[in-house]
C-alpha cells in the first residue's frame, strides 16, 4: 500500500558516517506528524489532573514579575529605563522565560528519552524541535497576560505614555525566532555534551541562573555599570530582550552593531549545535 | 525481486568496555590529545559484540535470528534499527522497515488509549491519516473499545500490553523486524498474536527478521535462521539445521551420573546413567527417540533384580515409568557389571524441564539397593510443530495421539 511516508528514502544504507552532518530536511518533514503529537502530549500531560491547567502558564512569570517588583524596584530602588516597573519586569521575563525554557528542554533531549531512542528510530532532532514549539504556545498564552497587564495598567494610569510600536506585528515573530534559534543552538551543544559526562547536567541549572543576570531583565542595559557592560551587551540574549521592550513598550536600547553580533552569534551557535547534535546522535545510545 | 531486501555485509560493532559510563573529562581530553598527535592511546578492553556479520534476506523471506545471551542480537537490531551506527561495514535495507524492539515504546501514562495510539503510531513511523485509517481495527483488536479514552495509567498491564502490540501490529511496512515481543500479554492474546504474526508474515512481499528464544515460535514462523555465537554468525541455513546447532552451542548440561567411588563394594549399585537426547546439550525434542544407559554394579547375583526409572517433570510430578524385572527379563543373576538400555522410540512428554529418578531393588518385600533422585537433567522442547497457546510446561504432562471427528448436526 502506498501512503505518504514512502515520500522518504526505499532503501537505507546503514554505516558508520564519517565526519559531520547537517539537516535532513526531507526526513524531518516526513515526521511532522509526530512534533505535533509530542507538543500534544506536553500540553495534555502537563495539565492532566490539575485544575487550573494551562493557566499555570500566567502564574510563573506573573508571580515572579510581583516579586521582583517588591525586591529590585520598591527595596532595592533600581531603575527601569523610565519604565513602570512591573510592564518593565514582565516584558523582560516574557522573553528570557522562552529563552530559558526552550535551552531547558533541548539540553535534556538525549539523556530524558534515552529510553525512546534506545528501541526506535526517528529524527533526533523531532523531540527538541516539539520543545521549541511547545514552548512557543506557551509564549503565546503569556503574551496575553502581558496585553491583559498592559490594559490594566494603561487604564489605572491615564498619561502614561508606553504600549507596542506598530512594527512589533512584523519584527516581534523575528525577535522569538532569533531566540528560539539561539537557545535551540546551545541547548543542543549541552545536550550533546550530557550524553558522554552528566557534568554538564548540573552545569546547565546553574549556567541559566548565572545567565539571566548577564540578560538585562532586572537591569536595563543602559544602566549596567561599566565595568560590566561589555559583558552584557555582548551576552546574545542581551539585543532580542531590549528589541521586545522596544517593541511592546516603545523604550529599549538597541544598537545596531550588537544586532549583528547578536546575529551572529546565533547562526554559529545554531549551525554548529546541529552538527554537533547531528555527530553525537548516531551512537549515543552506546554510551549514555 | 532478485535483489534481496536486506543486505548485511561484514557488519562489526565495536564497545569499549572501560569506556562506558566510566570517563572523565581529562581523560577523554588525553585521548583526545593523544589522537592528535598521532600517537595510539592506550585503550581499554575492546569487545566485539558483532564481527563482520554478513547475510542476505530475499523479498517476502521469514527469517529468524537466534543465538544465547551475548550472542549479538540485540546489538544487530539496534543497528538494522537505525538506534546505534555499526563501527563498520553496511546493511542495505530496501523498503520501508518498521522495528518492535518493544511493545508500548513512547506510551505515555497520562494519555488516553486514543492519544496514545496516534503518537505511538507516529513514533513508529506511521502518519496521522494512516493511524485514523485503521485506528478502529486497532482498537478493535487490542479489544479495549470501552476504555479507548481512559488515561492508559488505569489499564491492567494486559490491557496496556494489548493495545500497545495492536498499534505495532497494524504497521505496514515491507520489512518487520521484531524482537521477543510476543513474551508478554495473557495466553489468550498471545495466541493472537502470533497468529496476526503469521498473517503478516503470509502476506505477499512481506519480509521479517524475527529474534526470540522461542524454538518452537521460531520454528513455526521462520523459514531460515541466522545463527549468531559470541558476535559472529556460527550458522546461517534452513530453521531446523539451525536449530540444532543452537542447541549444540548451548553450555552442556550435566545429563549424565556417575556414582561417586565406590563406597559399598559387597552391595549392587548404580555406576552410571546417561541419556541420550535427540539434540545436544542436553535438549530431547518431542517425537525423537530418547535413550537412557545404565550401568549397574552387582558383586552378588541379585534375586529378582528390578530397575524402573521415572521421569520427573519441572512440577515434581512422574510423568512416566519405565522399568524391567527379571522375572521378564533375566539380568544380573551372575556376580559383575550389567548395562542396561532404555529406548524410547517417540517421546511424548510435554515441554519443559525434566529429570530422572532411578530405583535398583529386589521384588516388594526385599531389599532396596539404590534410589536416585533429580539426575540426567533434560529439557523437553517441540519442534516443527505449534500450537495456538504456546507451548506451555503447566499445560499438560504428556501428549496423548488422537483422531477428531466432526460431525455437523
Amino acid at each position: 500500500m502506498k501512503t505518504e511516508s514512502s515520500a522518504l528514502p526505499t532503501e537505507i544504507v546503514i554505516q558508520a558516517t564519517h565526519g559531520w552532518r547537517f539537516l535532513d530536511l526531507r526526513e524531518l518533514w516526513a515526521y511532522r506528524d509526530l512534533l505535533r503529537l509530542l507538543v500534544q502530549r506536553d500540553f495534555v500531560a502537563r495539565y492532566k489532573q490539575t485544575v487550573l491547567g494551562p493557566l499555570w502558564h500566567l502564574f510563573q512569570p506573573l508571580v515572579t514579575t510581583v516579586v521582583f517588583t517588591v525586591v529590585f524596584s520598591h527595596v532595592a530602588a533600581l531603575p527601569t529605563d523610565g519604565l513602570p516597573p512591573t510592564l518593565f519586569y514582565l516584558c523582560g521575563l516574557l522573553a528570557w522565560n522562552y529563552f530559558s525554557q526552550t535551552f531547558n528542554s533541548t539540553s535534556t533531549t538525549l539523556v530524558a528519552n534515552a529510553g525512546l531512542f534506545g528501541k526506535v528510530y526517528f529524527p533526533r532532532l523531532i523531540v527538541p524541535l516539539a520543545g521549541v514549539v511547545s514552548n512557543g504556545i506557551s509564549f503565546l498564552i503569556q503574551l496575553t497576560s502581558f496585553f491583559a497587564v498592559l490594559i490594566i495598567y494603561l487604564a489605572s494610569h491615564p498619561g502614561v505614555d508606553v504600549g507596542p510600536r506598530w512594527e512589533a506585528i512584523v519584527l516581534l515573530p523575528l525577535v522569538l525566532v532569533q531566540l528560539a534559534a539561539f537557545s535551540l543552538g546551545v541547548g543542543l551543544w549541552l545536550a550533546a555534551l550530557t550524553t558522554k559526562f552528566r557534568d554538564f547536567t548540573v552545569l546547565a541549572g546553574f549556567l541559566i541562573q548565572l545567565w539571566m543576570y548577564l540578560t538585562p531583565i532586572i537591569l536595563p542595559l543602559a544602566k549596567v555599570p561599566p565595568q560590566w557592560h561589555i559583558y552584557v551587551a555582548l551576552n546574545p540574549v542581551t539585543m532580542p530582550v531590549e528589541c521586545f521592550r522596544y517593541l511592546l513598550l516603545g523604550t529599549g536600547w538597541i544598537n545596531p552593531t550588537l544586532l549583528v553580533v547578536s546575529i551572529t552569534s546565533t547562526v554559529l551557535a545554531l549551525v554548529t549545535g546541529i552538527l554537533i547534535f547531528r555527530r553525537v546522535e548516531k551512537t549515543f545510545v552506546d554510551v549514555v | 525481486m532478485s535483489q534481496p531486501i536486506i543486505e548485511v555485509q561484514n557488519l562489526s560493532k565495536r564497545y569499549r568496555l572501560g569506556a562506558i559510563g566510566a570517563t572523565s573529562l581529562r581523560e577523554e581530553c588525553a585521548r583526545y590529545w593523544d589522537r592528535l598527535r598521532g600517537k595510539p592511546h592506550p585503550d581499554p578492553q575492546e569487545y566485539w559484540a558483532l564481527r563482520d556479520i554478513s547475510f542476505e534476506v530475499g523479498s517476502g523471506e521469514v527469517v529468524g535470528v537466534i543465538g544465547r545471551n551475548g550472542a549479538g542480537k540485540s546489538t544487530l537490531l539496534k543497528i538494522l534499527s537505525r538506534i546505534t551506527e555499526p563501527t563498520s561495514g553496511h546493511a542495505r535495507l530496501r523498503g520501508r522497515v518498521a522495528s518492535l524492539l518493544e511493545v508500548g515504546t513512547g506510551f505515555h501514562p497520562e494519555l488516553t488509549g486514543r492519544e496514545n495510539v496516534y503518537l505511538n503510531g507516529a513514533i513508529l513511523g506511521m502518519n496521522r491519516a494512516e493511524v485514523r485509517r485503521k485506528f478502529d481495527e486497532i482498537v478493535a483488536f487490542a479489544e479495549i473499545e470501552k476504555f479507548i479514552d481512559t488515561p492508559v495509567k488505569r489499564y491492567s498491564s494486559g490491557m496496556y500490553v494489548r493495545l500497545a502490540f495492536a498499534v505495532a501490529a497494524h504497521l505496514e511496512p515491507e520489512i518487520l523486524i521484531v524482537d521477543e515481543v510476543l513474551a508478554v500479554g495473557d495466553a489468550a492474546f498471545q495466541k493472537k498474536c502470533l497468529g496476526k504474526l503469521r498473517d503478516l508474515t503470509k502476506a505477499a512481499e512481506r519480509t521479517v527478521l524475527f529474534v526470540s528464544h522461542d524454538m518452537a515460535a521460531i520454528s513455526a514462523l521462520t523459514d531460515r535462521c541466522v545463527l549468531l555465537h559470541e558476535g559472529t554468525t556460527a550458522h546461517i541455513g534452513a530453521t531446523a539445521s539451525a536449530i540444532t546447532r543452537y542447541f549444540e552451542l548451548r553450555a552442556p548440561a550435566a545429563s549424565e551420573y556417575v556414582a561417586a567411588p565406590n563406597l559399598r563394594p559387597q552391595a549392587p549399585y548404580i555406576q552410571s546413567v546417561r541419556l541420550r537426547t535427540s539434540e545436544a546439550g542436553g535438549v530431547q525434542a518431542g517425537g525423537r527417540p530418547l535413550e537412557v544407559r545404565l550401568e549397574i554394579v552387582h558383586p552378588e547375583p541379585i534375586n529378582g533384580a528390578c530397575l524402573s526409572i521415572q521421569i520427573v517433570n519441572q512440577f515434581q510430578h512422574p510423568a512416566t515409568h519405565l522399568w524391567i524385572y527379571d522375572s521378564d527379563v533375566p539380568f544380573a543373576r551372575q556376580p559383575g557389571r550389567t548395562v542396561l538400555t532404555c529406548r524410547i522410540p517417540a517421546t511424548r512428554l510435554n515441554v519443559g524441564h525434566h529429570t530422572l529418578r532411578v530405583f535398583l531393588s529386589e521384588p516388594a518385600g526385599g531389599r532396596m539397593f539404590e534410589t536416585l533422585d533429580s539426575v540426567c537433567p533434560f529439557e523437553m522442547v517441540r519442534l516443527g510443530a505449534t500450537t495456538l497457546w504456546g507451548w506451555r510446561p503447566e499445560a499438560c504432562v504428556y501428549h496423548e495421539d488422537c483422531t477428531w471427528l466432526v460431525t455437523p448436526n
